[in-house]
This record gives structure tokens, sequence and C-alpha cells, in this order.
């Protein structure tokens, strides 16, 4: 498993652990009250590590390579995904990925940003960036949930949509705007779930929804810290100190009101543990879609349109 | 390639460089101005007369909000409306200045609120609600007042039952308030559906420049979309995309010219047709 470079001490005692339990073993010796030590104090500093991660930590958690993707959601929330491919306008982005799937018991609409965990993943998904056509395409799933009553469930995690001169001859702003107002008309109940990069407009072209949860160490923003660090502070090694103020981290965005749950990752982050995670999110999105299935159409609008309305803060 | 296209190329050149490396027109207040197109030395005065627009190459130039209401809505007929919503520092958000200090230096450098004039007035008598952007207020970035504003201009007309105009003139999201900028894409996008639903015309005329969350709100869902001539409009910025891509692109790239050959827009205007074209619009969308 790829290791951060601050988890790097904690990466120590663990293998000074097993070096421990390997020279016992070999040596006959007894040492297990000092492995039990050791692993106390182990626990004790995985537990004060990860309670305690700056921004900029959590957003390498975040961005992990081993962070389940999309398709590895589907496969540990769902049953019979069945995927529905292309914008029926000449393209199938591969950045955007979307089918039909039995959750628990509940037919579902399944959309989501994919990512790689290699760099020849990433080419095929590239890396979770979509062009105008993926955008496309989960809005024909979105009429397709629409029109056959079924709950839509988004999973982002993409670093924005694609910046390419493709993109921008295909109407890259376009598709994402589209999207926003469409998804204002659906009746049908909508959750997203920021899972791990929830960056700017290419994000919340599939996030307009009833509930938006975000997994713990994921992160939702207008831009990148690098991005905003380049702009503003016109050095992009300032990147910390702009994941600190734009308040990106889903405690900062529960408080703001921006979202309304957070869904708790296994320690040190999604990737240690996938049945955990998968259990985990599952959970809490059968917990909101049964929150909101017997609404009728027009009242979850206009309480979509409530929720949407209300934000922002300024002086009157 | 014939030279002719290629001095063409080199001007677009040279004018998608200066302009963008010119983020303000500095030329307002001076009594000569230098044009960015054609380099002709012009008296302030003519340049104003002829609605901010080159009397020798017909390059238009950026205008700011005041100025665009006072060529479109007939005399003395806008009524300005939300005036009295500020902008707040809700994450009291610093980088190499207080965003609150800023807030303070862009209000005095162009005696505005914020970055957005909402309102109704009319335009060759039709009645019409409004929000027009002020580039020269941060850069006519979407923070939570531009965003409220826009949206309560919609809720205007569909209160009053009367078209929308939005005129569009900004870099994308205000940095500063971080996720409630990225949420006013949103909140704008909504709005628009409630005038689809309520079957109301909503125009936008995009200006130079559009980009970012604007683009990718409630510039681009107008139900007929003008580009004012000389606009450069897009969703990511040049330099983003030359950094992400690493090749040149192509001269004409996010000009209005460009957007129609891509089918993005309806048309584009002048500056001087604009008035009498979004007039005959709204009779022609008119029992
Ligand atoms: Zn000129």
């Amino acid at each position: 498993m790829a290791i951060l470079e601050f988890e790097k001490p904690l990466y120590e005692i663990e293998e000074k652990i097993k070096e421990l339990k390997k020279i016992s073993e070999s040596s006959g010796m007894d040492v297990s009250d000092q492995v039990e030590l050791f692993e106390k104090q182990a626990l004790e500093y995985k537990n004060e590590l990860y309670s305690n991660l700056t921004p900029a930590q959590r957003l390498q958690i975040a961005r992990h390579s081993e962070r389940p993707t999309f398709l590895d959601y589907v496969k540990l929330m769902t049953t019979d995904f069945i995927e529905l491919h292309g914008d029926r306008e000449g393209t199938d982005d591969r950045a955007i990925i979307g089918g039909v799937a039995k959750m628990g018991d509940q037919n579902v609409m399944i959309i989501g940003t994919q990512k790689g965990k290699s760099t020849k993943e990433n080419l095929i998904y590239n890396f979770g960036m979509p062009q105008p056509q993926g955008y496309r395409k989960a809005l024909r799933l979105f009429y397709h949930a629409n029109k056959f009553n079924m709950p839509i469930v988004t999973l982002i995690d993409t670093p924005g949509a694609y910046p390419g001169i493709k993109a921008e001859e295909t109407a890259q702003g376009t598709a994402i705007a589209v999207n926003l107002r469409e998804m204002a008309k659906l009746g049908v109940p909508i959750i997203a779930v920021i899972t791990g990069e929830g960056c700017s407009g290419g994000a919340l072209g599939l996030a307009v929804a009833d509930k938006v949860l975000m997994l713990e160490h994921s992160y939702y923003t207008v831009i990148s810290p690098e991005g905003c660090a380049s702009i503003l502070w016109r050095d992009a090694s300032k990147a910390g100190v702009a994941a600190e103020a734009l308040k990106i981290t889903s405690e900062d965005l529960l408080g703001l009101e921006i979202i309304d749950g957070i869904v708790k990752e296994p320690l040190g982050g999604a990737h240690n543990d996938y049945e955990m995670i998968g259990k985990n999110l599952q959970e809490a999105i059968l917990k909101s879609i049964n929150e909101l299935k017997g609404t009728a159409p027009d009242k979850l609008k206009e309480e979509r349109y409530n929720k949407f309305r209300r934000m922002g803060v300024f002086c009157q | 390639m014939t030279v002719k296209d290629w001095f063409k190329q080199r001007k677009e050149m040279q004018i998608a460089r200066r302009t963008q490396e010119t983020p303000v027109d500095d030329s307002i207040g001076k009594l000569w101005v230098k044009c960015y197109s054609c380099d002709a030395q012009l008296l302030r005065k003519d340049v104003e007369e002829n609605l901010e627009v080159c009397p020798k190459c017909g390059y238009h130039f950026r205008i700011n909000a005041r100025t665009r209401i006072h060529q479109l809505f007939d005399e003395g007929s806008f009524q300005e409306l939300f005036g009295n919503i500020t902008t707040a520092d809700p994450l009291e958000f610093t980088d190499t200045e207080a965003y609150k200090k800023r807030i303070v230096q862009a209000k005095a450098k162009t005696n505005m609120n914020e970055a957005v004039v909402s309102g109704v007035g009319k335009i060759e008598g039709h009645e019409v609600a409004a929000a027009v952007m002020d580039f020269e207020f941060m850069g006519g970035s979407m923070g939570s007042v531009v965003g409220e504003k826009v949206t309560l201009a919609m809720e205007e007309a569909l209160k009053r039952k009367i078209p929308m105009i939005a005129i569009t003139a900004s870099g994308g999201a205000r940095m500063q308030e971080s996720i409630l900028s990225l949420m006013q894409m949103a909140k704008t996008s909504c709005a628009v559906a409630k005038l689809n639903e309520a079957g109301l015309l909503y125009i936008t005329v995009l200006t130079e420049p559009t980009f970012g969350g604007v683009t990718a709100s409630f510039a681009t869902l107008g139900d007929i979309i003008i580009a004012e001539q000389d606009a450069r409009i897009g969703f990511a910025g040049r330099r983003v995309i030359e950094q992400t891509i690493r090749q040149n692109l192509p001269a004409d790239f996010q000009t209005a010219n460009y957007l129609m050959k891509f089918g993005q827009i309806d048309m584009i205007s002048s500056r001087a047709d604009l008035k009498s074209t979004i007039a005959k619009l709204i009779s022609l969308h008119t029992k």
C-alpha cells in the first residue's frame, strides 16, 4: 500500500512491531508484553494522527491512488449493475459512467466520475476529468431515471471538468450549466456523494441534489487548492495554506450547511477497508433515499430549489 | 495561408495577448486612448460617443455596468433593485490581502457595491428584468452577492411575468468565497429552471470576457444567447488549457466567432445593434 509522507512514523512503528514478532518467533523469546505495549502505542498514535490531519494531509487521502473508485463502489454497494453507455451524439465519455442497479431492494440510477488506479487506467478514464459529452450522457441518464421513477445516486471524485480544446469547442460550460438547470427539474430523489475530489463546476454538474453527502476525507471546493494558490498567492507551493483558507473539508462544509451529512471512513481513509466504506456509504445513501421516497415530485423540486436558494452569505 | 490571413491572425493574437494582460480597460478617464486592436490614437470623447467602440477599426472595448445600462435601456427607465445587498466575508478569507480589504478597494475603484447591478427597465418600450455584470469589480467574479442578485432579478421577472436579460462579464467564481461561490452556479441555474417552467423569455448577452463559473451556469442557459462582438467566452481560461495540453491554441480560440462556428451561440451582435436586436427578439416572442 502506498504510504503518505505524514504516515511514515506510523509505518515505522508498525514495521518495528513486525520485526519484534519475527525475532520472538525465531528465538523463542517471549516479548508479548512489549509487543502489546507497542501495539497500544501505535493505535493511540494512529488515532491521534488521523484525527488531527491538516486539510492538506486530508487532500492526500482524498487523492490516494488506492482510494475506491466509482466502479469499486458500484461493486461494493449494488447488485445487477448494468452500464448504460453513450451520449447518443457520438461519444461515450469514460470519465463519467452510469447505469441501473439494485441497492438493497431499491432500483437506482447510479452515475459517477471514474478515476483510474494506474497510468493505464487513468488514460482510459482521463483522470476522472469529464468532457462535455460525459455531462450530456449523465443528463440522458437523469431523464431516464426521471421517466422510470428511479432515485438517482451520483458519486463524485473529480479534479474538475477537462480543460481542453475539444472540450471548449463542444461547450464544456454549457454542458455543466444545462445539468445544473435540468437537475432542478427532476421529480425523483437525487443523492450526491463527494467520494474523493469534488472540484469546481465539474463536480457540481452532478451534484444539484436533494441530499449532498461527503465521505469524511473527501473535499469539495470551487477551485483546487493548487489552482487557487497559483492565482491568489501567485505561488502554487502555497496550496496547503489555500486548502486551509478555502474551507474544503467535510466538517467545514457541514458547518456551512452546504452538505447534509458526512460518511465516516475507516481509520486512515477509505482505501484501508473497502468493505467497511462500502457498507457505511450504502447505509447512508439508502437512509437518504428512504427519507425522500414518499415525497411528491413537485414538493421534491420545491424543496431542492429552496435548499440551493438559501446558499450564500451576504449583508442586507 | 495568404499574407492577408497571416496579418489577420497576428492581429488576433495581439489582441488576445493584450486584452489578457490588461484585465481592465485602463483608458477610462484619459483624454486620449490607444486602440488595442488598430493602435490608433483616439479622442476619449469620440470613443465614448461611439458606444466605446473604436471609430477606426470597430473594436469593442470593455464597458462597465453603468455604461451598459445607459446604452441599453430607454432613458430614465432603469430602476436598480436589491442594491442594498452587499458583500460579507463569511470565511474570513485572506490570501496576500484580506478579502475585506479587496472589497473596500474594489468599491473605491468602481464606485459600485458589487460586480452586478440588478433591476427592471425598458428596452424600446419592453419591460424587462435584468442583471448586468461589471468586470471592473473584482473581475466580475461571482460570489454570494452576484448569485443572489442575479437570482433576485430572475424572481422579479417571474413575479412581473416579464422577460429576463442577463449581461455577463466575469472571470469566473469569487475564490475568496470558496464553496459559497460555487453554489451560486447552482442557485442561479435553478432560478433559470423556474423561468423555463413559467415560459418566460430569458436572453443572455455574453460580453468580454465571460468565463468559468458564470459560463458554466446562467450565462449559457439563455433561450437565446447573444455574444457581443469581440467578446471572449469560455469555460477554462486560456492559460489553464495551455498548461494542461501543452500545445498552442488557435488564434481565434474562445472568441465570439469561434463560439459561433461551433454552434454555441445564436448570434453575434455589435454594440450598436444590441438594443434593437433584443427589442426585436422580445416582440417576436410576444403574442
Ligand atoms: Zn481600433
